[in-house]
């Protein structure tokens, strides 16, 4: 219901307003505004320390915003605890993997539905993550933590994907991968987006994340500096000075 | 904190041996073929008395199993060496005690069967439920906080307990009537009382449970996943908090039973029991391997085994007992600092 409420809203799925997040004392998000519409690609840009993965965290709920609003498919979000969001639809694939090291690939994936019920949905999406990521398929028995980094990076995009989000959070997918392995992991996310979902793509790989993506918002020092269409922002001369190393 | 002298006793390890950590290790050999080779000597010259001490020593293993598995789940979980698990268990005989005498359970017979199995229950229950509290009040908030803090928490804990059993206790140890067949039977020239088949008819379906929760169901599953990274679990969706209780009432539960089978098997108990035996426990979970299961189970029954080796045969004799326990655990702490089953990076639940 809330999905047909928020398509008429004009396809807005997430929203975030004037949001101020904290560590202790330190500021690290100081007033971010934005917006992600059903089916986008939206990335988030800006160089470390920016408040990257600060914002996709608070979003899963992992931190609490100070001060300001997330409101998902119309209803907020802001203080519901974490395990609950990903109830909600929002499932990240964080910065450093985080994958469960001494668990096999197949148990990592299996945590990733770990809220899901329908035992079908459950093994088709399973296929789909085997077939966009081959390399799984070959270690689903090895411990998560003896593969290499790449291969730990499918994983943890894999097993965000198979809680069938509507919004897909991923945390610098690319970091650590190969060049090879730096295009499939981006052409997957086209595809992934092709099959259906929204995704808040965080990067520090700016260029091949604009590329990619729909809209972009360009973070510094905790607040919004820039933002627009990807392909805009590609060709802004600021970005490409401070991001694009042009 | 066990973590980083395992860590560190480890890296030393490593180091080019010293000459005299050369002869400590040929030493720590030597003493461990001496031991065997007087378990062989004692099994030849008088087999049933060599399997009556074991199977003495193996009835107090599984009460130090039951205890070690606490300390080792919690440990697993949250990385506390929760020191106030002795002290339930403690509790736990006391609440045993009575819950009997209320029933009015002294002696074998069906009604003293149902009260007993009745006890079990709302022991286990009750042990599980102060387990969860005590977690809620004094351990949650300090989940973030440096390592040091909650394990001081926990000694004070420990000692409210005490405190708690001493006011209506009494500081005397007390005698409770048991309501355990004392007959016995022989098997060729072993003997073998019946309470022992109670204690493993009750520990052993406890110890399978507790291995199939862990390994087989959702939330054991997520057990497993908020031990190795919980922010990670909560972005599966698994309720963290909620995983961490259910461990502390897992690690309660067992500890419940032994508290029942303790004071059902030696008929006494008294304020400060869970010093003696949750260190004999921790113990135990430490030479298993902290954070394994399986290896508090083998923890526990090796260190029943070799206490009642040494107070049947006897080896040094009762008296010596707790210092034999240790000079094992010392020894192999030496050549495997891990424990039994601890992996090096020390494997959690
Ligand atoms: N756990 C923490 N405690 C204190 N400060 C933190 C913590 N995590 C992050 N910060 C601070 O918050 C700010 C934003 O960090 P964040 O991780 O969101 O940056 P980021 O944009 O993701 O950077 P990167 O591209 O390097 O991943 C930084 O200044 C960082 O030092
Ligand atoms: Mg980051």
């Amino acid at each position: 219901m809330s999905d047909v409420m928020t398509e008429a809203a004009g396809g807005l799925m997430l929203s975030i307003e004037d949001m101020h997040v904290y560590y202790g004392n330190i500021a690290a998000v100081k007033g971010l505004s934005l917006t992600v519409n059903h089916g986008e690609i939206v990335t988030l840009i800006g160089s470390n320390g920016a408040g990257k993965s600060t914002t996709l965290r608070t979003i899963s709920g992992l931190l609490k915003p100070k001060k300001g609003s997330i409101t998902f498919l119309g209803r907020p979000i802001n203080g519901v605890a974490g395990h609950e969001i990903v109830g909600r639809g929002i499932c990240q694939s964080p910065e450093g993997r985080r994958i469960f090291p001494r668990m096999t690939v197949e148990e990592n994936l299996d945590l990733g539905a770990f809220l899901r019920k329908d035992k079908d949905g459950i093994a088709s999406d399973k296929e789909r993550v085997l077939t966009l990521f081959p390399r799984l398929q070959e270690r689903i028995a090895q411990k998560a933590g003896t593969m290499s980094g790449g291969e730990q990076q499918m994983l943890a995009v894999g097993r965000a994907l198979i809680g069938r989000p509507k919004l897909l959070l991923l945390d610098e997918p690319s970091m650590g991968l190969a060049p090879v392995l730096v295009d499939l992991i981006f052409d997957t996310i086209a595809t992934i987006r092709e099959q259906g979902t929204t995704i808040l793509l965080v990067e520090q790989n700016a260029l091949a994340a604009l590329r990619i993506a729909d809209r972009a918002y360009v973070l510094e020092s905790g607040s919004l500096k820039l933002s627009g269409k990807a392909s805009d922002l590609a060709k802004d001369p600021e970005v490409v000075n401070a991001y694009l190393g042009g | 904190m066990a973590g980083t002298l395992v860590a560190r006793a480890r890296v030393t390890r490593r180091r080019k041996m010293s000459p005299s950590a050369f002869l400590q290790k040929y030493l720590g050999y030597l003493m461990l073929a001496l031991v065997a080779y007087w378990m062989l000597t004692k099994f030849i010259k008088s087999p049933s008395q060599f399997f009556s001490a074991a199977l003495d020593g193996l009835e107090n293993g599984t009460l130090y199993a039951l205890i070690a598995l606490g300390y080792t789940l919690v440990y697993g979980i949250i990385e506390l060496i929760n020191f106030a698990h002795g002290d339930l268990f403690m509790l736990g005989t006391m609440m045993s005690a009575l819950v009997l005498s209320k029933l009015g359970v002294d002696h074998s017979s069906l009604t003293g069967w149902l009260g007993l199995v009745f006890t079990l229950v709302v022991v286990m229950a009750a042990c599980a439920t102060l387990n969860v509290i005590i977690e809620f009040l004094a351990y949650r908030r300090l989940r973030r906080a440096p390592k040091l803090a909650p394990l001081i928490t926990a000694v004070g804990v420990s000692f409210i307990l005490q405190n708690i059993a001493l006011h209506f206790h009494g500081s005397t140890p007390k005698q409770h009537p048991s309501a355990l067949p004392a007959a016995s039977f022989n098997i060729g020239s072993v003997q073998i009382n019946q309470a022992f088949l109670v204690v493993i008819a009750v520990t052993a379906p406890l110890l399978l449970l507790m291995t199939f929760i862990v390994q087989r169901t959702r939330q054991g599953k997520a057990m497993r996943a908020t031990a190795q990274d919980q922010d990670a679990a909560r972005l599966m969706g698994v309720n963290v908090n909620r995983t961490i209780s259910f461990t502390f009432a897992l690690g309660g539960a067992l500890a419940g039973a032994a508290g029942l089978m303790y004071e059902q098997t030696v008929g006494t108990t008294s304020y400060n029991l869970g010093q003696q035996l949750g260190l004999i426990a921790f113990t135990a979970a430490v030479l298993g391997g902290i954070g394994n299961l399986v290896g508090a189970v083998l923890g526990g029954l090796l260190i029943g085994l070799i206490q009642g080796l040494n107070d049947g045969l006897p080896l040094l004799g009762q008296l010596w007992s707790q210092s034999v326990v240790f000079t094992v655990l010392i020894l192999l702490m030496v050549f495997k600092p891990e424990g039994i089953l601890g992996k090096p990076t020390t494997e959690k639940v």
